[in-house]
């Protein structure tokens, strides 16, 4: 259980090299286009064209470059926007982390739940109206743009119905940070979470759904049965325990890109100043510094997490613990 | 028990038909299956694959749950009709008064849960037991087994076992609450010969351990011979025969039965899987003759076997009929020649 863990952790170090070196490469080290230019701005004075190459040392070979970007993302932190007038953006990203994951937290929880009971039910009642009402459900849940969605949820509670008494709890778009209120944070949260997590439940309940009517027809579960075992019992302790291996999977990485930016929409349309509100900021503004920083912090995350559900694979599956 | 008022047999099964319904027609898989045991027999289901052994088992157990099943008939097991019983009290006999072993070692575990847990499981749920009083029996069990290192074993994943291992884990849990009787289907086909051997050793010592009954399926007439007391040969999901093991194997009266005896796989060396002697294969339940459904396939047909309804039984000998026409009209087949039983090499 130890070896391969430490094994993991090797690789996701490396993997993290591997995608650092290739962002540094694909943002600055691209032939034909002077990264001083870039991230001092469009039509930048030649004073501070001058300060970023000595800043960044685009003036000594690729390796050192590296270091040096390197260095200014993760241990100094004192990579500045040009574009935003010397605003650090490190700490921009780590103000705009919590509010992503405490969006994309949320959602998950209510999707993951929410996707399970859909599934389970389902799969019990295959082939029943329920069955097929659910999955009915789940696709429309699939179909539904997250900012078409966002947009007519804020129209419906924050103008039209916003001083009916079923909505007039709603606080206006934006974020309140849990430190200064809790209560203010929930009920900033509580729509965009159940909007971002409507196009996942339908995907992960129709997937688990299918994965379960799958295990339902294994000879394990035949044994299961043989040992008199309840139908409930046999459905989540037996089918629903094994399909949990890839709902765990597909969880993590859709869990990471999300935390990675791909809430990106759900932030812009709740006014959520999170990590992809931040990106699409940056990509708008040509801030390079700040695009460089946001990717390599999706990355990171991604890798992480990936990392995170290798480890809960091994707990899952004990046939992955042999191998390894 | 009085000795002169005959107990009735642990199981007894008759009439059973099951068919499926697909597009509006009925196709029947199994018709007309009558058989019992008695206590601490071991009775040999046999017949080629597709035959209808393992739906006959399901059936027996309730476990068959397609849509469009159609199950009849009746089967006695301790005065109870197993085929009429809501659903609530059958799930209480399995495993505790009839459990299963299936073929394949390898899937009929869940992968995620030792195999200690499992056995623990099905003793928890029939009987009233601690966790530990429960792991402590699972451990005895696989012991009885013959699983070395038990109490270790049982804290093992199924797919770090052995298939003997396995098979043994399983014949562990089936076995753990004692129940008289027990469906063994194919229980060895996927293990290779010595293991094989052994777990049929294993089985044919639970009527003295454990008192039980055994059903036991195969396609092997050589695993007959070794370990049944007596024998039902199925084929093309209606009974070809049945009598007890010795009078079966040594004046075998359907030619299927017969043929089925002359291409007994030698117990070591490579086991063909196609039976050499028979041209031909069964049919499908949907082409299945009118008349004898072994027909198309028999050195022996003649007008009387084609026309429907099959033939009827004839009684040959004490609890030995056969549905063939051939005893009935003066012309049973021959006794084999050397009714040995043993390898022939
Ligand atoms: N769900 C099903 N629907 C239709 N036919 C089935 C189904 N299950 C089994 N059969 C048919 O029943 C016959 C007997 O199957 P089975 O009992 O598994 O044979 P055996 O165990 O003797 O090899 C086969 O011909 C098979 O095609
Ligand atoms: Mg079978």
């Amino acid at each position: 259980m130890i070896m391969p863990l430490l094994r993991r952790l090797g690789q996701t170090v490396f993997v993290l090299f591997g995608i650092s070196a290739l962002v540094f490469t694909v943002f600055f080290a691209t032939p034909g286009a002077d990264p001083t230019a870039r991230i001092a701005g469009r039509n930048a004075a030649p004073q501070t064209m001058e300060k970023v190459r000595k800043e960044y040392g685009f003036d000594r070979p690729l390796p050192v470059q590296y270091a040096i970007m390197m260095k200014k993302l993760f241990i100094t932190r004192d990579l500045a926007s040009y574009a935003n007038r010397g605003e650090l953006v490190v700490p921009e990203i780590m103000r705009a982390a919590p509010v992503t994951l405490s969006l994309v937290t949320g959602a998950a929880i209510i999707w993951v739940v929410l996707s399970i009971a859909m599934g389970v039910i389902a799969a019990a009642f295959k082939d029943s109206w329920i069955d097929r009402g659910l999955m009915i459900l789940g696709l429309v849940g699939i179909s539904i743009p997250v900012f078409w969605l966002g947009q007519v949820v804020n129209l419906i509670t924050q103008n039209r119905y916003h001083d009916t008494w079923l909505f007039s709890w709603v606080p206006g778009l934006g974020y309140v940070p849990f430190s200064q209120s809790p209560s203010g944070w929930f009920l900033a949260l509580v729509i965009p979470w159940c909007v971002l997590a409507v196009m996942f439940v339908g995907i992960y309940s129709r997937i688990l759904r299918a994965d379960l009517v799958a295990i339902m027809g294994e000879d394990f579960i035949r044994t299961a049965r043989a040992k008199g075992l309840s139908p409930t019992r046999v459905l989540l302790r037996h089918g629903l325990r094994t399909a949990l291996i890839t709902f765990v999977s597909l969880f993590g990485m859709d869990f990471a890109q999300l935390v990675g930016g791909g809430a990106l929409l759900t932030e812009v349309v709740f006014g959520l100043p999170g990590v992809g509100r931040l990106t699409y900021q940056a990509l708008n503004s040509l801030d390079l510094p700040l695009i460089m920083a946001t990717v390599m912090y999706s990355a990171v995350f991604v890798v992480l997490a990936n990392a995170l559900v290798d480890a809960a694979y091994l707990f899952l599956d004990p046939r992955v613990r042999d191998v390894g | 028990m009085l000795a002169n008022t005959p107990a009735p047999p642990l199981l007894e099964v008759r009439d059973l038909c099951v068919s499926f319904t697909s597009r509006g027609q009925v196709i029947p898989i199994v018709e007309n299956i009558s058989f019992s045991i008695g206590d601490r027999e071991i009775l040999g289901l046999v017949g080629e694959s597709g035959s209808g052994k393992s739906i006959t088992a399901m059936a027996l157990m309730g476990l068959i749950d397609a849509p469009g099943v159609h199950v009849t008939g009746s089967a006695r097991f301790r005065g109870r009709d197993l085929l009429a019983l809501p659903d609530r009290q059958l799930r209480a006999l399995r495993g505790r008064e009839v459990a299963m072993i299936f073929q394949d070692p390898m899937t009929a575990f869940t992968p995620v849960y030792t195999i200690g847990w499992q056995i623990d499981e099905q003793l928890r749920v029939h009987q009233r037991l601690s966790r530990r009083q429960a792991r402590a029996r699972t451990v005895e069990l696989l012991g009885e087994m013959g699983v070395p290192d038990p109490a270790n074993t049982a804290n093992r994943y199924p797919h770090q076992l052995s298939g003997g291992l396995r098979q043994r884990a399983m014949i562990a849990m089936a076995l753990s609450c004692n129940p008289s009787l027990l469906i063994a289907d194919e229980p060895t086909t996927a293990l290779d010969v010595t293991v094989q051997a052994q777990i049929l050793e294993l089985m044919r010592n639970l009527r003295t351990t454990y008192g039980s009954s055994v059903l036991l399926i195969t396609h092997d007439m050589g695993v007959v011979a070794e370990t049944c007391d007596s024998t039902l040969v199925l084929y093309s999901g209606r009974v070809a025969e049945t009598g007890t093991t010795r009078d079966l194997f040594a004046h075998p009266q359907h030619p299927y039965t017969a043929a089925l005896l002359a291409s007994i796989p030698p117990m070591s060396g490579p086991r063909p899987d196609r039976l050499p002697a028979i041209p031909g294969g069964p049919p499908q339940p949907m082409e299945r003759p009118v008349g004898c459904a072994f027909a198309p396939r028999c050195a022996h047909t003649h007008a009387t076997c084609l026309p429907a309804p099959p033939p009827r039984f004839c009684t040959v000998g004490p609890g030995h009929t056969v549905a063939c026409v051939l005893p009935a009209e003066g012309a049973p087949l021959p006794p084999r020649s050397g009714s040995s039983t043993s390898p022939v090499l």
